[in-house]
C-alpha cells in the first residue's frame, strides 16, 4: 500500500513546474490545501487585529491608536474573520479535501469551477487589501449599515465589492458540492450511508446557494447608491434604511449557519471515532442539520428588534429564533450520548471537540437571552452580543476548525504531530478564551456598548481581564500552529488509519494518491460501525 | 478518470446556478413589493410615463429569441447544423435589438432629466423617485444579464459552427439556452411590474 505515490507527487506538466503546477491544478485535494494556506494567513492577520483591539481597550482612554484607526481595525477584524476565514474555512479546506473522498469519488463534479472559486477567493482578498490602501480604511463595521456606509468618505465601495466576489466564490463552492453529492456517490452509498460531515456540507451548501445572492444584490445596491445616489435606502428620498437591514440579515443570519453547520459535522465525525462507539442518533443529526438550514433562514430579523419593527414581527421572529435552538440542542445531546459508556481515547482532536461542545453550548444558551424580545432590548449592541457571537463563532466554528485540523492533519500531510504540545496549545487557548469572553458578558450586562473606542471607569476591570485573556489565546494559537508546522520535519509515516476511523478517508493511504483510492473502496451499510475497529484494537486483535 | 460524461449532473449544476440568479433578482422584487405597497399611487403615475409600446415590443422579441434558442437545440439534436446556426443568429439579433430599444428608452428618459440624483427626479415625489430608481436598477441589471446571455449564445454559436456541439454532445448549447430563457423569464416579470402597473 505504501508504494502508491501520493497526490503530492503528481507528475508535473512540462511547462508548469513546482508552484505553478499547483496553481493550475484541478485536484480537489491540492485546491483544499491551497485554501488552507491562504485562509490561515488571513486568520492569523485577523487574530492580530483582534489583539490590537483588546490592547486598545485594556486601559481607559487612548492606549495605542487613534479612534478613527480603531474603527477601521474592528471593521477589518470583522470583515476578514467573517468573509475570509469563518465562511470559507471548513467547507473550502476540509470540504474540498474530504467530501469527495468520504463519498468514494475521485474529485468534485466541476473541478474547473472549483479552481475558479479559489481564484475568486484570492481576488476577493486582493480587492479587500486594495480597499485598505486607497482613500482610507473602511470604518463601517462588517455589516456596512446604511446610511453611514453610503455617506462615509472611506473606501467602502471596494470593500463591499470584495465581499461580493467572496460571496460568489462561496456560492460556486456550494453549487459544486450539491452536484457532487447528488451525482458522484459511490454505488452502494445511499443518503443514509453518507458520513455526517458530508451531510452537514450538503445542508450548508443549500444555505450558501439560497442566501448568498440576497447579500450580493444588497452589496451591489450599496455600490450603486454610492456612485449614483439612487435613494433606495435614503429616507429623505422615500427610501427606507430598515429595508437594507432586512436584506442584509436575510443573508447574514443564514450565513452564521453556513459557518457553524460544517463545524457540527466535524464534531459528529470526531466524537464517535474516539468513543469507539456508533454515533447516537445518526438520523436525528441529519434531520437537525436540514432543520437548522431551513429554520435558520427564517430568523433574520432578530438582529433588528431595536431597529423599529412592529411588535407582531418581533414576536414572530423571537418565536422562530427559539425554534432554531431545538435542532442545535439535539446535536449537543447526541454527541454527549455518544460518549456515554463509550471507550474513550483522549487525543487532541477529541479534546478540542469537547471544548467545542462546552463553548458552543454557552454561546447557544446566551443566544436565547438575545433571541428573547425583552432582554434583548437591554443587552442589544452591548459587549454581551460580542461575547455571545464569539462563543459560537470562535468557540464553535473556530474550535471545530482546530479540531478538524488536528483530526485530518495526518491524513492530509501523512505526518503526526506532538500530542503534548497540542494539548498545551489547546488548554492555553481554551483557558484564555474563558478569561477573554466571560468578562464581556458581565460588561454587556452592565451596559458597556460594543464598538466604542473608550469607556466609563466602572468597565475598566472587565476590560483589563479580557485583554489579559487575549494574550493566552494568541499564545495558544501560536503554539498550536508551530507544533503543526514542526511536524513537517518528521518522516511521512502516518498510518492510513491512525485513529481507528470508519469513514472512507481512512481506507486510503495518508496522504491519499491522486485518484484518492488504491483499488475500489467498499461502502459499509452504516458509516459508523466500529465492530471492526474495536476487534482490531482489542487485546490479541489483529494489528496491521 | 470519468469514463462517461454525466449530462444530467451538468444540467443540474446549471439549474442551481439559475436558482441563485432568481434569488438575486428576488431581492430587488422584495424592494419593489415593499415600496409598491407604500407608494401605490406614485408607482401608477410613474408607470404611465413609460412607453408601453417599447416594453411590449421588447417582450415580443425576447419571447421570439427564446423560441429560436429552443429551436436551435432541437435542430442540433436532429443534426441540422445550418438551421441551428440560423436560429441562434436570430436569437442574438433579437438580443441586440432589445438592447438598442433599451438604450433609446433610457436615452429618452435621461433627455427629459429623469435619471438617478437628477434635479427633476429629486424634485418629484418620493414615490416617483423610488419608482424610477428601481426602474433604472432593475432594468440595468437585467440589461447586464442580457449582455452576459449574448456572450454565452455567441460562444454556443461558435461551438455549433465549429462542430464542438453535436447531436450527442449539446450540453454547452443547452445550458446557454437555459440561461437565455432565465433572462427572458425575468423580463416577463419586469414588464408588468413597470409598464403595466395600474
Amino acid at each position: 500500500m505504501k508504494a502508491t505515490a501520493s497526490f503530492f507527487e503528481t507528475p508535473e506538466p512540462a511547462r508548469f513546474k513546482g508552484i505553478l503546477s499547483w496553481l493550475i491544478t484541478l485536484d480537489h485535494k491540492r485546491i483544499g490545501l491551497m485554501y488552507l494556506f491562504v485562509i490561515l494567513f488571513w486568520f492569523l492577520l485577523a487574530i492580530f487585529l483582534g489583539g490590537l483591539i483588546r490592547l486598545e481597550l485594556m486601559f481607559e482612554g487612548q492606549t495605542i491608536m487613534e479612534p478613527e484607526i480603531y474603527n477601521s481595525v474592528f471593521t477589518l477584524h470583522g470583515v476578514i474573520m467573517i468573509f475570509l476565514f469563518i465562511i470559507p474555512a471548513l467547507p473550502a479546506v476540509f470540504g474540498n479535501f474530504f467530501l469527495p473522498i468520504q463519498i468514494g469519488a475521485d474529485d468534485v463534479f466541476f473541478p474547473k469551477l472549483n479552481l475558479l472559486s479559489w481564484y475568486l477567493y484570492i481576488l476577493g482578498g486582493i480587492v479587500a487589501i486594495i480597499s485598505l490602501f486607497s482613500d482610507g480604511f473602511p470604518d463601517t463595521g462588517w455589516t456596512f449599515y446604511v446610511p453611514f456606509s453610503i455617506s462615509t468618505n472611506t473606501n467602502v465601495s471596494t470593500a463591499v465589492f470584495a465581499a461580493f466576489i467572496l460571496g460568489m466564490a462561496s456560492m460556486l463552492t456550494g453549487l459544486n458540492f450539491i452536484t457532487t453529492i447528488h451525482r458522484m456517490r459511490r454505488p452502494g452509498m445511499g443518503w443514509m450511508q453518507m458520513p455526517l460531515f458530508t451531510w452537514s456540507l450538503y445542508a450548508t451548501s443549500w444555505v450558501q446557494l439560497l442566501a448568498t445572492p440576497v447579500v450580493s444584490i444588497t452589496l451591489v445596491l450599496v455600490i450603486l447608491e454610492r456612485f449614483f445616489s439612487v435613494g433606495l435606502f435614503d429616507a429623505t428620498r422615500g427610501g427606507d434604511p430598515i429595508l437594507y437591514q432586512h436584506l442584509f440579515w436575510m443573508y447574514s443570519h443564514p450565513a452564521v449557519y453556513i459557518m457553524i453547520l460544517p463545524g457540527m459535522g466535524v464534531i459528529s465525525e470526531i466524537i464517535p471515532v474516539f468513543a469507539r462507539k456508533s454515533i447516537f442518533g445518526y438520523k436525528a443529526i441529519v434531520i437537525s442539520s436540514l432543520t437548522i438550514a431551513i429554520a435558520g433562514s427564517l430568523v433574520w430579523a432578530h438582529h433588528m428588534y431595536t431597529s423599529g419593527m412592529s411588535d407582531t414581527a418581533v414576536f414572530v421572529f423571537s418565536l422562530l429564533t427559539f425554534i432554531v435552538a431545538i435542532p442545535s440542542a439535539i446535536k449537543v445531546f447526541s454527541w454527549v450520548s455518544t460518549l456515554y459508556k463509550g471507550s474513550i481515547e483522549m487525543t487532541p482532536p477529541l479534546f478540542l471537540s469537547l471544548c467545542f461542545i462546552y463553548l458552543f453550548s454557552v454561546g447557544g444558551l446566551t443566544g436565547l437571552v438575545l433571541g428573547a424580545a425583552g432582554p434583548d432590548i437591554h443587552v442589544h449592541d452591548t459587549h454581551f452580543v460580542v461575547a455571545h457571537f464569539h462563543f459560537t463563532m470562535f468557540g464553535g466554528t473556530g474550535f471545530a476548525f482546530f479540531a478538524a485540523l488536528h483530526y485530518w492533519w495526518p491524513k492530509m500531510f501523512g505526518r503526526m504531530y506532538n500530542f503534548k504540545a497540542a494539548y498545551i496549545g489547546a488548554i492555553l487557548l481554551t483557558g484564555g478564551f474563558m478569561f477573554h469572553y466571560v468578562p464581556m458578558f458581565v460588561l454587556g450586562l452592565m451596559g458597556m456598548p460594543r464598538r466604542y473606542f473608550d469607556y466609563l471607569p466602572q468597565f475598566a476591570q472587565g476590560n483589563f481581564y479580557a485583554g489579559f485573556g487575549a494574550v493566552f489565546i494568541i499564545l495558544g494559537i501560536v503554539i498550536m500552529m508551530i507544533n503543526l508546522g514542526v511536524s513537517f520535519k518528521r518522516e511521512r509515516d502516518a498510518a492510513a488509519d491512525p485513529w481507528g476511523g470508519t469513514t472512507l478517508e481512512w481506507m486510503t493511504p495518508s496522504p491519499p494518491p491522486l485518484h484518492n483510492f488504491v483499488g475500489e473502496p467498499v461502502v459499509d451499510k452504516y458509516p459508523y460501525d466500529f465492530t471492526r475497529v474495536v476487534a482490531k484494537h482489542a487485546p490479541g486483535g489483529q494489528e496491521d | 478518470m470519468k469514463a462517461s460524461v454525466d449530462e444530467t449532473g451538468k444540467k443540474m449544476g446549471m439549474w442551481l446556478f439559475l436558482y441563485t440568479e432568481i434569488i438575486l433578482f428576488g431581492g430587488l422584487f422584495v424592494l419593489y413589493a415593499v415600496y409598491f405597497s407604500r407608494f401605490t399611487a406614485d408607482f401608477i403615475q410613474g408607470g404611465k410615463q413609460l412607453s408601453l409600446f417599447f416594453g411590449a415590443f421588447n417582450t415580443v422579441i425576447l419571447l421570439l429569441s427564446s423560441f429560436t434558442v429552443a429551436a436551435s437545440i432541437t435542430a442540433v439534436q436532429k443534426g441540422q447544423k445550418k438551421a441551428a446556426v440560423m436560429n441562434l443568429l436570430v436569437s442574438i439579433l433579437c438580443g441586440v435589438v432589445f438592447l438598442i430599444n433599451k438604450y433609446v428608452e433610457w436615452g429618452e428618459k435621461i433627455h427629459h432629466g429623469i435619471y438617478p440624483n437628477s434635479d427633476t427626479l429629486t424634485g418629484m415625489s418620493s414615490g416617483q423617485n423610488i419608482f424610477f430608481g428601481l426602474y433604472y436598477v432593475i432594468t440595468g441589471l437585467h440589461g447586464l444579464h442580457i449582455i452576459i446571455g449574448l456572450i454565452l449564445l455567441l460562444v454556443a454559436l461558435f461551438a455549433v459552427s465549429s462542430g464542438r456541439v453535436t447531436a450527442s454532445r449539446f450540453m454547452l448549447l443547452e445550458n446557454s439556452g437555459l440561461y437565455w430563457h432565465l433572462v427572458d423569464l425575468i423580463w416577463i416579470f419586469i414588464f408588468p411590474l413597470f409598464y403595466l402597473v395600474i
